[in-house]
């Protein structure tokens, strides 16, 4: 099984080919050779020059290139040709979203496994939270009855509300919390939520290109909003799952500190410094493994996300219902 | 219908990864064990003809004057790699070729030879017309083998949520 690691370059410089071996050079023409045999994704922060022979190279060895901006949001990725094309399975996919009813299936499905992460997040913080649960509770039982798209997404935004609510509880620190705000966050929290759950984006999106599941086609956001909005779908599961309580345990160990972010005119953004460590313990946390119960063995953060991937394609061929990931411990 | 020689294969192993690969399904991709077998084709037979295509259809792994040959990891499967072989001798022999068959496992210094006679013939046909069957219906069940064990579809057939839903 294929056990490729990140590869994260923040500063800037040119990435090169020399041979059959990819080379990082930074811009004091410090020059270090990268794995490319062992990376899977390569993503960058920093403004780095490369030409159409690294982008061979990156082909030959399935590996995929993610640019970010200046203030880390996730640009695009450059794929290499995909030679896991199943058209039986787009097709299947396809008749899920067309089909009223079988798209709320699975609507409803990402939005029960990602409140009930919300919910687990809200319960280990203990008995504070007990009055956040109860509404929780109550409100994602309207979604048995919501027979839209929009109806379900209305029971999702109540759930993620009372969930937001409850944040100052769970964050002891000194960084204030109003409520979510984004596109641009206006305070450091807002920031770490928005920069780890667009890394959550694209590590879905990373896991899904290795399966036959066509991107765009999705289920609880609507496939024009986005090109790859089935990530989005998936994603809804694992954010509350993995990147909050990386949050939560970032700032509450002041791992995290106030002098991590920037403040352009109100618009927050964690700095260089921040996201290395954001992203370290992002990347220990994917790799870092449990006993899965149906396979009954260890299985990792990231190799999860894939097996929930085939789960949906067993769902849409008409082999076995999708029920989504909801840790159990 | 255009059946491949793989697909012979895995009718004899497993009818639903038959019908998953048939529909793009697959997982050969990045699976250790398949690369192995990659690497051991690429090392076998250095001087011979290698991947002759029979009409897109059929890959054969190499040609030695009278013998189509394939080789394999382990005889494990031998009863599928019989089938595959028999099935690349029925295609030459439907496009006026006579060959016969080597089977070969370097691992365990075994070679077998395979002949379409009369009774071999027959199997492929009535492969064949299993082979169909299976495609036009839907996809088989799960259910455990023992060759599970080492599949490269395994993580996706036994995807999914044990215990209890909380």
């Amino acid at each position: 099984m294929s056990s490729g690691r990140d590869v994260f370059i923040f500063s800037a410089g040119k990435l090169h080919r020399k041979h059959n071996t990819l080379y990082f050079t930074d811009e004091e023409g410090k020059s270090r050779p990268l794995p490319v045999e062992q990376t899977e994704n390569l993503h960058l922060f920093g403004n780095v020059d490369f030409n159409t022979s690294l982008l061979h190279i990156l082909t030959q060895h399935d590996v995929r290139l993610h640019v970010y901006n200046h203030y880390g949001y996730y640009d695009g990725t450059y794929y290499p040709r995909n030679s896991r094309v199943s058209g039986y399975t787009v097709v299947r996919q396809s008749e899920h979203y067309l089909d009223l009813s079988k798209r709320l299936v699975l609507a409803k499905a990402f939005v029960q496994g990602g409140v009930h992460h919300m919910i687990r997040n809200l319960r280990k913080a203990g008995e504070d939270t007990k009055a956040h649960i109860d509404t929780i509770n109550a409100r994602v039982v309207l979604l048995d009855n919501a027979n839209s798209i929009p109806a379900v997404m209305g029971v999702e935004g109540q759930c993620r509300q009372v969930y937001y609510d409850a944040f100052t509880l769970l964050v002891k620190s000194n960084f204030t919390w109003v409520s979510r705000s984004r596109r641009p966050p206006q305070d450091p929290l807002n920031a770490l939520i928005s920069f780890g759950n667009g890394m959550m984006y694209t590590t879905v999106i990373s896991e899904l290109y290795k399966t036959m599941l066509d991107p765009a086609i999705s289920y609880l956001h609507e496939p024009s909003s986005k090109r790859f909005s089935l990530s989005l779908d998936i994603a809804e599961i694992f954010k509350p799952l993995v990147i909050d309580p990386l949050i939560f345990s970032l700032v509450n160990n002041r791992r995290i500190q106030s002098k991590h972010f920037e403040d352009t005119d109100g618009m927050v953004y964690l700095n260089e410094e921040g996201r290395k460590i954001f992203l370290a313990a992002f990347d220990e946390k994917m790799k870092s493994t449990f006993k899965h119960r149906k396979l009954n063995r260890n299985v990792t953060y990231r190799y999860l996300i894939r097996l929930e991937a085939y789960k949906l394609i067993k769902h849409v061929i008409g082999d076995e219902t999708y029920k989504p990931f909801k840790a159990w411990w | 219908m255009s059946i491949r020689g793989i697909e012979m294969h895995y009718y004899a192993v497993c009818k639903r990864k038959l019908w998953l690969f048939n529909r793009g399904i697959g997982f050969e991709q990045q699976h250790d064990r398949v690369e192995e077998g990659k690497v051991l084709h690429e090392h076998a037979y250095g001087r011979l003809d290698k991947e002759i295509n029979i009409d897109d259809m059929a890959v054969m792994d190499a040609v030695d004057g009278e013998y189509v040959r394939e080789v394999k990891i382990s005889s494990k499967m031998e009863h599928a790699d019989r089938l595959q072989l028999l099935y690349y001798l029925y295609l030459l022999k439907e496009r006026g070729v006579e060959k016969k068959g080597l089977l070969s496992y370097p691992k365990e210094k075994k070679t077998t030879e395979i002949v379409l006679g009369l009774d071999e013939n027959m199997e492929v046909l009535k492969a064949l017309d299993g082979v169909q069957k299976i495609l036009e219906g839907n996809l088989p069940r799960y259910r455990k083998l023992k060759v599970c064990a080492k599949c490269a579809y395994r993580d996706f057939c036994e995807s999914g949520e044990g215990g209890d839903d909380v």
